[in-house]
């Protein structure tokens, strides 16, 4: 048997040295980059803080993401930027504008997807449907039901992007809203289990879509270590299988660097949160090429 | 044997060289600071622009004066700023509630930690609701036994906090039992019912508030704290609100 197998092996390596020159080289192409921009729980925060602000002195500002974001395009054009959800609140521009000024930017900005965060009912499904007009990029949420409210159709559970054709799927998930926002805001919105729809999505995105890469794109919260019950980017994370990166909203975690965790099958995950208020952006960038490329331990992380 | 082989060969070939490259082989991942070494996009803030000016003279533009400036760390059961608070609450929303129910609200209860800034000496503007009051609570009614209300009393002798109240009169021992309560200068019944002003967030338990939960109806008015704040000093030239006698202990 082990002589078999001996065989078998070295025949395949002849073979592929013997044909090396004419089709790997030429057919593979090179390898692939795909950067990914993430932002969440902007809360209005248009305007930079000042000199004086107490905790983010003279950080933050759309006007600023923006020259970061063209700079990062600019050196990579296969980009996608997606917002975390709480885009509304926070700010007079909110209180004044309803989001409009929000919805407009992120849209100069080139967003390409935002899921939807609790403050984001703040004016009530109407106040949110109202801005819709304003915002050229779409939303994705496959845990909140909007069948029954003004919302429906408007919210889309996952999307698809090729970029440099690399098929990306993204799906959003909404954090539970009983207790957490006036029902007369959210309505007849169905809030349904992350975790049991996060396998749904991911199955849908990896066999049916044949996604390369498949992001969770979150306003669920980081972690709760004093309620493991509750879910969270991390549990999630942990208990499903064929996402690849979760960008997380809705805690304020200031990650210093992405978190890496093995996913139920042993797989690494990645998760990143940015904090708040636009005064970081996450940047990641995955590379892709034929499985050659892949270490003996399989991929390389670097954060 | 050489059959399989030959598939072996044509799988990994198929596997390794006609496929577009889709196997990750590195990520790399940071999260990047946005600070003022970087240049603002001069197109954003272009646009941007116009919507700040209108906010800002909006906000800034001089409604009043305030005589001093008032902190809700000045004073123990009573503060001259908690006072105004709820004053404001039940001047504002009084007339709304009337004319949506034809009954009039008995007191106010709010939440100390509801205030969220100091009102400083000088001018108000619109910018003093947005700073004092930048959360979006509303007032809503509860219409409360007067089992719960005791509740109520005892929850806020226990407290011994400056919880914002409006006609509402209560009187502490050396021990904190409450030995007189009245509300607009009438003792309370406990047989009665009463509407009590509060916010959204009091009434669904915010601060361990639990009496509200026995609500018999829970009036909603649609009126956001802030504006009720705004519309007050809209028509109102001077504040000079003062800590009173409206919630006391007695020392001897």
């Amino acid at each position: 048997m082990k002589r078999r197998a001996f065989i078998q092996q070295s025949t395949v390596a002849s073979a592929l040295v013997g044909l090396g020159g004419i089709g790997l080289q030429s057919f593979s192409g090179p390898p692939k980059k795909i950067t990914i921009l993430h932002t969440n729980d902007v809360h209005s925060h248009i305007d930079a803080f000042g000199p004086e602000n107490g905790r983010n002195p003279n950080q933050g500002g759309v006007a600023r993401r923006a020259t970061l974001i063209e700079g990062i395009r600019a050196e990579n054009p296969h980009t996608l930027l997606l917002d975390a959800g709480d885009i509304f609140q926070g700010t007079p521009y909110f209180n004044y504008y309803g989001g409009e000024l929000e919805f407009k930017l992120m849209s100069m900005l080139k967003y390409d997807a935002a899921t939807i965060g609790n403050h984001d009912f703040d004016n009530g499904l109407e106040g949110l449907y109202a801005q819709l007009p304003h915002a050229k990029f779409d939303f994705v949420s496959a845990n909140y039901d909007f069948s029954n409210t003004i919302m429906n159709t408007h919210a889309k559970p996952y999307r698809t992007f090729v970029k440099n054709g690399i098929k990306i799927g993204v799906f959003g998930l909404g954090i539970e809203l009983a207790g957490l926002v006036d029902k007369q805001m959210y309505k007849e919105t169905v809030y349904l289990d992350p975790f049991e729809i996060a396998q749904d999505m991911s199955r849908i995105l990896k066999e049916n879509e044949n996604c390369d890469l498949v992001i969770c794109l979150s306003h669920l919260g980081y972690n709760y270590k004093n309620n493991d019950q509750k879910p969270s980017d991390l549990s999630l994370a942990k208990r499903t299988k064929d996402i690849d990166l979760f960008i997380g909203g809705h805690t304020h975690t200031f990650l210093p660097k992405p978190t890496i965790v093995k996913n139920s099958v042993g797989d690494n995950v990645m998760v990143n949160q940015v904090g708040c208020f636009g005064i970081n952006l996450g940047k990641i960038d995955f590379y892709f090429d034929s499985a050659k490329n892949k270490s003996a331990d399989g991929v390389s992380i670097l954060v | 044997m050489k059959f399989t082989n030959l598939l072996l060969v044509s799988v990994l070939l198929l596997a390794l060289s006609c496929k577009t490259p889709t196997d990750v082989y590195k990520i790399e991942g940071k999260n990047v600071n946005i600070t003022d070494s970087i240049q603002a996009d001069a197109r954003i803030e272009t646009f941007i622009k116009p919507y700040r000016e209108h906010i800002n003279k909006d906000l800034d533009s001089i409604l009043g004066y305030s005589v001093d400036t008032y902190s809700k760390s000045d004073g123990h059961l009573n503060t001259a700023i908690g006072n105004l608070m709820a004053d404001v609450v039940y001047q504002e929303a009084d007339p709304v509630f009337f004319k949506r129910t034809g009954a009039h609200i008995d007191f106010v209860l709010l939440n100390h930690g509801g205030i969220r800034s100091i009102i400083s000496k000088g001018a108000i503007t619109k910018r003093t609701a947005f700073e004092v009051m930048p959360f979006e609570n509303s007032i809503v009614v509860s219409k409360l036994p007067g089992a719960q209300v005791q509740e109520l009393l005892d929850y806020l002798a226990r407290a011994k906090r400056a919880h914002p109240i409006s006609k509402l009169k209560i009187l502490l021992d050396r021990e904190s039992n409450v030995i007189e309560s009245a509300v607009d200068g009438v003792a309370i019944d406990f047989n009665k019912t009463y509407y009590i002003a509060t916010n959204d967030y009091l009434i669904n338990g915010g601060d361990g508030m639990d009496f509200f939960k026995s609500s018999e109806e829970v009036i909603v008015l649609d009126y956001k704290i802030r504006n009720a704040l705004v519309d007050y000093f809209m028509k109102t030239d001077t504040l000079n609100p003062v800590a009173d006698d409206r919630f006391i202990q007695l020392k001897d």
